[in-house]
Order: C-alpha cells, then sequence, then structure tokens
C-alpha cells in the first residue's frame, strides 16, 4: 500500500504530475515564468545537497544530529517562495528548505546541530523564526505574532510549520481556535510525511487531516505535497488571502519522510521497503527535471552548472562546518537578555574568576 | 607527498559509547572519495553506513568485522595526496573529543585540567572537593571505562604483531582454520593473498592426511563472531547462572476447565481484538498469585545488601524471535483487566517477534513468564533474569491420563515450573506460589475469589 486508503483524489491539489506533465486548476491558477521554475529547481537541487552534506557530516562525526528532509523538498521550497519580505515564517527543526528560500545561510543551521550555537540568526532580519524542537510549540507563537500584525494593521502573513504529528498536539489544536477566532492572519502549513517518528499516520487521525480546518472554521485543503507548483500556487493563494484579512487556513502538504526521523533513528524497523520504493516514483525533483527537459526549457549545461554549484556548496559546508569555532563558556551569559542585566553579569564574572582558576589547555 | 589521515568511531547517535562494525564496504588499496561510504557499522541505535570525510587511498582498517569498538577508536587510516587537507583525527583534535552529545568518551582521568589557585573564599569548586584531608576524586562517568578498554586494546596491538590482509582473505582464513600469523606473505606490501591462505590451508590438511592417514576430513568447522540479541542472551545467561543461587520445582495441573474458559473467552465480544491463548490466563494466575506472595515480584540487590519491593508488576514474556530471545514485557500488568491483558501480551509478543520492541520493552521487567509448551515441551528449569527473582514456564495443553476421586480418566493436563532465587525466597514461599498457580489453573474461579 503505497497511500493510506483515506487520501481521496478529490482532495489533492496537483499542478505538475510525477511525469512531469502540467495540470491545470481553476482554484489555483498559478501564473509562473519559465525562469521561475528553473529558479525552483535550483532550489530543490541545493537543498537537497544541503541535506545529503549535512547527513554525511553527522555520519563523520562532524554534528551531532540532523534531521533530514528528504522528500519533503518540494513542500517546503513551494511553501518557502510564495512567503515575500515582511512576512514571518516560524519552522520546526526540519525547515532546511523554508530556511534556505528565506536566505538563511546553511552553515548557520549545521552550527546548530554541531552545537557551537543555539540559534545562530537574526528571525527579524530573514522573516524566520529560530528552529523549535519542542513539538507544535511554535504554533501558538505564530498565531500570538500573526495577531500582532493584525494589531499593527500591517499588510503581511505568517506561516507556521509542522508535521501530522504535531496536529495530535494541544498547542496546535489551541492555535486553530485562537486564530479562527481572531480571525488572524496566518497559514498552517502541516507536512504531512506519514510518520511522527514510528508512529504512522493511522495513529494520529481517522480523517484528512486538511478536513478538520472545517470543524475549527477555517479553510483547509490538500495538496501533492511533492509538487512543488501546487505547494507553491496553494501556499500563495492561501497567504494573500490571510494578508487581505479572510482569516487563517490550514494546507495539508501530503508528502513522505524518505528518510530517517533523524539520524539517531532506524526507519527499517517500522517500515516496509516497499512502501518507500513506491513513494520514490512521486520523486519532487525528478518531475520538474522532466518537465523542463520534455518541454525544452534547458539543456544538458543547465545541468551540468547546477550540479557543479551544488557541489562546490557542499565543499563550502563541509570545509565551514569543521572550522565552526566553539563557543567560549561565558558566552551563555550574553544572549540570557536583550539589555544588560545586573544578575547576569554578575553570574559571569563569577563564571570567568572559576575558570581563570585552571591551569591553561595543553596543546 | 601523502597524508596519512585516520578517521575514528564517531558517535551517530546522541550518546552512544560503541558500535559494531558489520561490513567493510572498502579494501586496503581502495581509492575512495569523499562520502564514500566505507563501512557498514551497528549501535545499539541502528545500522548505519558511514561515508568517508576524505579522498583518497585506504592504507589500512582498524577493526575486522564483527568487531565492537568503543566511540573514538580509529575505523580506517586513509592516505590523502597533498597537505591541503588539515587533518581532523578525533584523537587529535584537542578537547573537543569525537563526541559532541552527551559525556561520551574521556580518555582518561588524568586530561582533566588541574586547579591552579586556591579555592575561592565562595567555594565555587565546591562540588569537587571531598572532605578535608581526602584528596581530590577524579571525576568518573560513562565514558572511563571504554577510554581504558581502547587504551588496552591499542597497547596489545604493537606494530610487529600486525597481520596485513583484506578483510575477505581474513574471512577465507577463518573459513578454513589458518592462523594469519603463521602465513608467509607474499602479497604486495607485504600482505596475505588469497593464495597464501589456500596454500597454507592445503599444507596443513596434507599434514592432518600423512599424520592421521588419509580419510580425515579438513577442519572445516564454521566460525561466527558473537553480536546482537545472541550477545544479549549469553550475557544476561551467564549472569544469571553464576549470581543467583536458584531452585527449580514443577507441578502437573488439571487444565480442563481453564481450557473450557478460553474457548468461552474466545467468543465474547471484550476479548474479539486479541488472541486469546492459554498465556492470558497463566498470566492472569500468576499476577493473581503474585498479590498474595509479592516477594517472588521483589529484588535481591546484593550490592546494597537490600531487598527490592516492586510497587508494579512489569509481566515479562520470553519470545523467541528470528533474532533469537528477547524478553518484552507488559508494564503495570496488575492493574489490566482480563480483556487489556490479553491485547497487552499479544502486542508484547507481535513486538518481541517483528524486532520492533523498543528497548524500553525489553529491560525493566521484574517477572518473566516463558512458554515452552509451544515446542510441545512439558516443563524445564527456566533461568532468571538478572534483575528479576523468578520465571515460570509453563508446558504443552495435553490430554493425559489423571486420577480423579480414585477414577482414571483423560483430562488436559499442563505442567508448570518455577525457578526462583534462593539467596531471599524460601521454599515454602515459592511452593506457595507455584501452588496457587496452579490451583487456579485448576478452578479459574479462583481468579475472582483471590482478586
Amino acid at each position: 500500500m503505497a497511500i493510506p486508503t483515506h487520501a481521496p483524489d478529490d482532495g489533492f491539489v496537483q499542478l505538475l504530475t510525477p511525469e512531469g506533465e502540467r495540470v491545470d486548476n481553476p482554484d489555483f491558477p498559478l501564473d509562473i515564468s519559465d525562469d521561475e521554475i528553473r529558479a525552483l529547481y535550483r532550489d530543490l537541487v541545493l537543498v537537497r545537497r544541503i541535506d545529503a552534506e549535512a547527513t554525511a557530516l553527522q555520519r563523520q562525526g562532524e554534528l551531532g544530529l540532523w534531521a533530514q528532509l528528504l522528500g519533503q523538498e518540494a513542500a517546503q521550497v513551494g511553501a518557502g517562495r510564495a512567503l515575500v519580505p515582511g512576512d514571518m515564517a516560524f519552522p520546526t527543526y526540519r525547515e532546511h528548505g523554508v530556511a534556505w528560500c528565506r536566505g538563511v545561510d546553511p552553515l548557520t543551521l549545521l552550527g546548530l546541530f554541531r552545537g557551537t550555537t543555539n540559534g545562530g540568526w537574526d528571525p527579524e532580519e530573514h522573516g524566520f523564526a529560530l528552529y523549535t524542537i519542542v513539538i507544535g510549540d511554535q504554533c501558538p507563537q505564530a498565531v500570538g505574532y500573526a495577531m500582532g500584525l493584525q494589531h499593527d494593521r500591517a499588510e503581511n502573513a505568517v506561516m507556521v510549520f509542522f508535521g501530522d504529528g504535531a496536529s495530535s498536539q494541544g498547542d496546535v489544536n489551541e492555535s486553530f481556535i485562537w486564530a479562527s477566532v481572531f480571525n488572524a492572519p496566518v497559514v498552517f502549513f502541516c507536512q504531512n510525511n506519514q510518520w511522527a517518528i514510528s508512529e504512522p499516520l493511522e495513529r494520529q487521525t481517522r480523517i484528512p487531516l486538511f478536513q478538520r480546518a472545517w470543524g475549527f472554521g477555517f479553510p483547509g485543503v490538500r495538496i501533492d505535497g511533492n509538487d512543488v507548483l501546487a505547494c507553491l500556487a496553494v501556499s500563495r493563494h492561501m497567504l494573500q488571502r490571510a494578508r487581505e484579512g479572510a482569516g487563517p487556513a490550514l494546507i495539508e502538504a501530503f508528502t513522505y519522510r524518505m528518510g530517517a526521523h533523524t539520524t539517531s533513528d532506524d526507519p527499517t524497523r517500522y517500515r516496509l521497503d516497499s512502501d518507500v520504493e513506491a513513494w520514490r516514483l512521486r520523486d519532487p525533483l525528478e518531475r520538474v527535471r522532466s518537465y523542463l527537459h520534455k518541454q525544452q526549457l534547458v539543456d544538458q549545461s543547465f545541468f551540468t552548472e547546477l550540479d557543479d554549484e551544488a557541489e562546490q556548496l557542499a565543499e563550502r559546508l563541509r570545509a565551514g562546518t569543521r572550522a565552526l569555532p566553539n563557543p567560549l563558556p561565558t558566552d551563555m551569559f550574553d544572549q540570557a537578555y536583550a539589555e544588560p542585566h545586573a544578575v547576569v553579569d554578575r553570574q559571569r564574572a563569577e563564571f570567568s574568576q572559576y575558570l581563570s582558576g585552571f591551569a591553561p589547555e595543553e596543546v | 607527498m601523502t597524508q596519512e589521515l585516520q578517521f575514528c568511531l564517531p558517535d551517530v547517535g546522541e550518546g552512544l559509547t560503541e558500535g559494531e562494525v558489520l561490513k567493510w564496504l572498502v579494501a586496503i588499496g581502495d581509492t575512495v572519495t569523499v562520502n564514500q561510504p566505507l563501512v557498514e557499522v551497528e549501535t545499539a541505535k541502528a545500522a548505519v553506513e558511514l561515508p568517508s570525510p576524505y579522498a583518497g587511498v585506504v592504507s589500512s582498517l582498524h577493526a575486522e568485522e564483527g568487531e565492537l569498538l568503543p566511540v573514538g577508536a580509529p575505523l580506517v587510516t586513509i592516505g590523502v595526496a597533498g597537505e591541503a587537507e588539515t587533518p581532523v583525527t578525533e584523537a587529535d583534535s584537542g578537547s573537543g573529543g569525537p563526541v559532541l552529545v552527551g559525556y561520551g568518551v574521556t580518555e582518561s582521568a588524568t586530561r582533566r585540567r588541574p586547579r591552579v589557585a586556591p579555592p575561592s573564599p565562595h567555594g565555587t569548586d565546591r562540588p569537587e572537593a571531598g572532605p578535608p584531608g581526602e584528596p581530590v576524586k577524579p571525576v568518573r562517568h560513562g565514558g572511563l571505562e571504554v577510554g581504558r578498554a581502547a587504551e588496552a586494546r591499542f597497547a596489545t596491538d604493537g606494530e610487529p604483531t600486525v597481520v596485513r590482509a583484506k578483510p575477505p582473505v581474513r574471512r577465507l582464513a577463518k573459513q578454513l582454520g589458518v592462523d594469519l600469523a603463521a602465513v608467509r606473505p607474499t602479497g604486495r606490501d607485504g600482505t596475505v593473498s588469497r593464495d597464501d591462505v589456500e596454500s597454507a590451508a592445503a599444507l596443513q590438511l596434507s599434514d592432518t592426511s600423512s599424520g592421521q592417514g588419509a580419510g580425515v576430513p579438513a577442519n572445516r568447522d564454521r566460525r561466527e563472531p558473537v553480536r546482537g540479541v545472541t550477545r544479549s542472551m549469553a550475557a544476561a545467561m551467564t549472569e544469571s547462572a553464576s549470581t543467583i543461587p536458584s531452585v527449580t520445582e514443577w507441578v502437573d495441573v488439571d487444565v480442563t476447565r481453564s481450557a473450557a474458559l478460553i474457548d468461552r473467552m474466545r467468543e465474547l465480544p471484550e476479548f474479539s481484538d486479541s488472541k486469546v491463548t492459554p498465556l492470558v490466563l497463566v498470566a492472569a494466575a500468576c499476577l493473581t498469585a503474585l498479590r498474595r506472595e509479592s516477594t517472588l515480584n521483589a529484588m535481591f540487590d546484593a550490592e546494597a545488601g537490600e531487598i527490592v519491593h516492586r510497587s508494579a508488576v512489569n509481566l515479562g514474556i520470553a519470545v523467541a524471535s528470528d533474532r533469537g530471545l528477547v524478553v518484552p514485557h507488559v508494564a503495570g500488568a496488575q492493574s489490566l483487566t482480563l480483556a487489556e491483558l490479553s491485547a497487552a501480551l499479544g502486542d508484547a509478543v507481535r513486538r518481541g517477534r517483528d524486532g520492533s520492541a523498543a528497548p524500553a520493552d525489553l529491560v525493566g521487567g521484574t517477572f518473566t513468564i516463558t512458554n515452552v509448551g509451544v515446542f510441545g515441551i512439558d516443563g524445564g528449569t527456566p533461568m532468571i533474569t538478572p534483575g528479576q527473582s523468578a520465571i515460570l514456564a509453563f508446558g504443552a495443553w495435553r490430554e493425559r491420563p489423571w486420577v480423579e476421586r480414585g477414577q482414571l480418566v483423560v483430562r488436559s493436563v499442563s505442567t508448570v515450573s518455577l525457578s526462583f532465587d534462593h539467596r531471599f525466597i524460601d521454599g515454602a514461599t515459592g511452593s506457595r506460589f507455584l501452588r496457587d498457580v496452579a490451583d487456579i489453573l485448576e478452578e479459574p474461579a479462583l481468579l475472582h475469589l483471590w482478586a
């Protein structure tokens, strides 16, 4: 069984088939240039390369952990490219593709997983909040931020990311209620990758996840999460709707986690190879590649140059990760408060004095 | 010039201390590229492939397939052309070490930097200091022993005694019973080749033939590294046999009424979700009997000189899986209804069989049942799982002649055997418990009367 039986085709927006054929959907028209499609393909390839390099670096002992996004590139790039400056995204710990679209240097992400930083980027500068490890925790924050935009009369929207497992969390359901009754400009983007670590989707819900939205009083739509065009079109539509004051929406991007939950997980213990194989035929990159080919929008040099670019990016990450400086023990005091703080200052001084009582490091 | 760079076993799973080399994917002399898979390693969490951090030529493999390595031990050395690459061998990388998460590996306690200043009046270093006059104790934690083991390994692994041979050749030598150290190497760079091993084997064979006469078969015994579940089983059983003085008792039971009850249960809607088997009633009987004799659920803590009385029964079920013996358990079994118990047992057995049991399921049991009846066996002397004090085996339920009120009748009969820790459970207590289990299986109504 490739796809759970409760995934009706009629609730599945698809604009590009796995074979690379464009399909029109009257509800979600997409006006897109050839250049934009080429750019999306570049995003997909580079994001996958970042993910592969980070996974290898973890296996080489350079990262403590890595949460792979393999298989979810289209969902993240489609959603990420629908955001505009001034919008705010609230990620989980797997949104490396969204981070890429928001201009966060992937090396900064690796610093987080190497343990040399606790966050690493300025959320305001990138319109991209810090990674959240606690499941669903980012949803109330996103709704609160969206309500703040409302009070500021800003014409921007918020997109918050979570997974099928998080859909069972109280935080997420409470966020749905708050967003609904306050008509907050927030789009809930659920990447349903079928697995909450080892727990399958049927342990989260008896109905398609997107249908839950109606119970909370806002629209929900399911999209082919491996179709970057559908992800882009529907995200744009729902974000624009939110910016115009029409309130929240839920997007369920139906996709599949091709890798492990994290590098500490072994998915062969709980799922079938045949399922993974079936999803491989729905690969998010292959369909764009074959579309570009069939429409003769690119020549071979496009792919070669892109491969080179990906390889250079990987090399930069590899060398950069090994060179990331270890933080100083006293760094932790610097980011506890935005403003100087007397108690923290005293603790920093005491701790520095304690550290200075050791012999210098032998080299 | 070529630089020899070592790749040490990293912690691939957030706080692991060791890994087992499952399979080498490269051999000495192979040219490898960056991120090319080198080796398959199995840890407590997963079996993973480790990609090469360097591009170059493999110059040595530091472990054999099946060998268990501590995190941080050298795995493979790769000769890298030029000087562009900064050597980042984990062993040399200073204070960071190979471990990014948890406490990981410490090479030795002396690596801790000494204090130079006298303790400050505030005594910020107080947590380390012992009572006045006593030296400060080195901090010990989990990684220390691992580090020592690694040191010991390297100390005995001096260059002159190392035989150079590719892994497939080593395997062949093992299969043919050839001692690699005794083989004269003729391969490139002094390595033992496949031909060397084969001719040595042929020589051995002819020696044997001439010495003991023709017709004596060559030694074709196969040696297999002990790993995975088998290794855990070996450790647990050795500990059991060497630390728990146990005795075993057994009794035959007329289970005709229990068998009838099981047939009845199978028709009830409450049990429609699970497969009702004799195990359910045996488990229920044990749980009721444990309420009356809770000592059988306790543990003898020899180190502390204490008996640990447990508040809950975590009922372990010995399950034969493809990987070997595993014992998943049903936590808090004492508070389950019969229907819940039936479902939970079915679930535990399934998880044990298909290998999906979580590590937490496999430790922490307080009492174990083993069903030897499924193998058509009546009884035995089961061995107690370390950390527990009793194990009950129940045999096949089969029709046997039985004497009832002076008459010979045919009844369903089974044998139940109980091994218990005789250090603190005396014969009277063990016997009472076993008799209770037997009485309940003979008359299951006692489940209610003794509830």
